[in-house]
């Protein structure tokens, strides 16, 4: 296996800028950001991560390949993609569609789905499909999922932290799992589906070399991105609001640090 | 007429988890408010009659069971093939379980394969116009939606913590096998365990009354203009240990240890809370070192009570973010707690005097 490497297929949307203010608006085909298409946009976090590993590995395996599949509007991916194509190599695969948080996974899951299984040459038998366990939009944690079933895939795992390919070709994989613990599983091998968490590596550094490799297949890709019908059928949004955000702040300059600790724990020990 | 059913697995002793419980009292809330449903418990695991006799007095009309050592273990394949067949069997409408790790993972394919739609992270429920709706968020805790679906099955994954576990008495009670076959191919994983991260000192404890958050500035230089890191790690973890606290951090502090910086050993990803971390629930929480700039305070969305502790009197918590922002340097303030913690906690087991 490690003499042929991997086909790695990741899956990552946009999602706004975190530093962002957001607000709900209700549009003709159902609720939306007020101003999406004028919010600056980053590739999802977590997909991010599973960028950043994806290309990690296939880095280290011989004949290995990283894919991106995206689905968006075809100007925000493009924008999205001035960013992230400096940062490691990749060939995206691009989806014209709507990527807002309240369309549905399983609409979502079933493009990027498509998406995969017209890659010419991919090979089910070294396939890896990554991508973010949860997005910083729907946050439903579903569509990678049904993006795997969708692919007959049925080894999956979520909140993946690492991936090690071990000696025998098999894959050590650690899952986050309540109390700030991983679970350990042991797979045979490949096809296997990982939502990412965060992994272990830092955000990689720009490079414009691999900003002009990139670029060279991503123009032509957004070029010829398929449009994908994605809403959420079946489903109705009764209302969606902004919670109280702001607190009464009782800013406390003039205390000591002793008359400080003195109310922290009188609060700490109040029931 | 709707057909809920709960869907639970157990813990590693057979029984029902508190996660388990707590879906039992979601399906008896919703229950009451459903004229003409009724209730079906569905169980998964290596063995179940344990949790099928804490079942007994649950309101379950049928008890229903995926059994055997093949679902033991948490593993996609072989949980999604038993909800999956447990929902067939029960001819569930509506779907309702715990959104634990385990069944975030193997539900949604279960979802697909009964032609039925999910939803995760629900923190609330109504009725509206007769139906079932339900509340989550959107945007990493930024917005709340309520809303309904029309395709059934409906499975609805609750977030921990949402309901009060139930604690029906137990008693002599059977289930209906229902059967699975965990054929080879759906055991190509073989889990292993769990394990702590080894740079973890137990320092995550979700059922933890407060949440300590310690921002990147506990490892910038100080007024003497040199970074005290040791210093800070003793004070952090002095204070966890007195009061019992989960220990959180702000993205920037975990990605520093990604990049090798001397920073707080006993961090890892795990602690992270925001944007990319998690967003735990819990009643109180207390910020220090940490700006309290949006993608961290995302994560403080289910945190009750808060206050901050920061040299900045213009950091994101003074802007309504918390309830009290204390503008002073957190070494001294948290070695000062520490030492009141100290006075009142008993002495430790063998301690002299």
């Amino acid at each position: 296996m490690t003499s042929t490497g991997y086909n790695i297929v990741v899956c990552g949307g946009l999602a706004p800028d975190p530093l962002q203010s957001l607000e709900p608006a209700m549009g003709p085909s159902g609720p939306a950001l007020k101003n999406e298409m004028m919010l600056p946009v980053v590739l999802d976090p977590w997909a991010s991560h599973a960028l950043y590993e994806a290309a990690h590995l296939a880095g280290r395996i011989p004949g290995s390949k990283v894919w991106l599949v995206s689905l968006g509007h075809r100007g925000k991916l493009q924008q999205m993609m001035m960013t992230v194509a400096q940062k490691v190599p990749f060939e995206l695969v691009a989806i014209e569609g709507a990527a807002g948080g309240f369309t549905d996974p399983a609409e979502t899951a079933a493009a990027l789905a498509e998406a995969i299984r017209s890659i010419p040459g991919l090979d089910p038998a070294r396939l890896l499909v990554w991508g973010g366990w949860e997005s910083a939009t729907r946050g439903a944690g579903v569509t990678m999922a049904l993006v795997g079933e969708r692919l007959g895939i049925q080894d999956q795992f979520q909140g993946v932290d690492e991936f090690k390919v071990q000696p025998d070709g098999s894959f050590r994989i650690l899952e986050r799992v309540e109390g700030g613990q991983h679970q350990v599983s042991i797979c045979t091998g490949p096809p296997v589906l990982a939502g990412w968490a965060t992994g272990s590596l830092p955000e990689p550094r720009n490079n414009p070399q691999i900003g002009m490799q990139n670029m060279r297949s991503v123009m032509p890709a957004l070029q010829k991105a398929r449009t994908a019908k994605v809403g959420a059928e079946g489903v109705r949004f009764d209302r969606i609001t902004l919670p109280q955000q702001q607190r009464a702040t009782r800013v406390v300059k003039d205390l000591s640090p002793d008359q400080i600790a003195d109310e922290i724990i009188g609060w700490i020990r109040q029931p | 007429m709707d057909t809920i059913l709960l869907l639970l697995h157990t813990g590693p002793d057979g029984g029902l988890t508190r996660a388990a419980r707590e879906t039992v009292a979601a399906g008896q809330q919703i229950l009451r408010d459903m004229p003409g449903a009724s209730l079906v418990a569905g169980v998964v695991g290596g063995q179940v009659q344990p949790a099928i006799e804490q079942l007994a007095s649950s309101g379950a009309s049928r008890l229903l069971a995926v059994e055997g050592p093949a679902f033991g273990p948490a593993r996609h394949a072989t949980d999604a093939a038993a909800a999956a067949a447990l929902i067939r069997s029960a001819q569930a409408t509506l779907v309702l379980a715990a959104g634990t790790s385990r069944w975030s993972r193997a539900l949604p394919a279960a979802a697909h394969r009964c032609q039925g739609c999910i939803d995760t992270h629900a923190t609330g429920w109504a009725m509206v116009d007769g139906s079932l709706a339900i509340t989550r968020w959107y945007y990493r805790q930024r917005m709340e939606a309520q809303l309904r679906r029309t395709p059934r099955p409906w499975l609805i994954l609750f977030d921990p913590g949402i309901f009060p576990p139930w604690d029906g008495a137990p008693g002599p009670a059977q289930a209906q096998r229902v059967e699975v076959d965990a054929d080879p191919n759906l055991q190509r994983t073989r889990v292993e365990g769990v394990q702590a991260p080894a740079a973890q000192a137990q320092t995550i404890r979700p059922d933890a009354d407060l949440l300590l958050v310690a921002g990147a500035g506990w490892t910038k230089k100080q007024a003497d203009g040199r970074a005290h890191v040791q210093e800070a790690e003793a004070l952090l973890l002095d204070f966890l240990a007195k009061s019992r606290a989960s220990l959180g951090s702000s993205k920037s502090l975990v990605d520093l240890s990604g990049e090798g910086e001397a920073v707080l050993s006993f961090l890892t990803h795990l602690n992270q809370v925001g944007q990319t971390g998690s967003t735990p629930r819990h009643p109180k929480g207390l910020a220090t070192c940490c700006h309290g700039e949006e993608p961290h305070a995302v994560g403080w969305r289910f945190i009750h009570e808060r206050r901050a502790i920061n040299l900045d009197p213009g950091c994101g918590w003074a802007r309504g973010k918390a309830d009290v922002l204390y503008v002073a340097d957190a070494f001294a303030v948290l070695a000062a707690v520490n030492a009141r913690l100290a006075q009142a906690a008993p002495p430790a087991p063998g301690t002299p005097g």
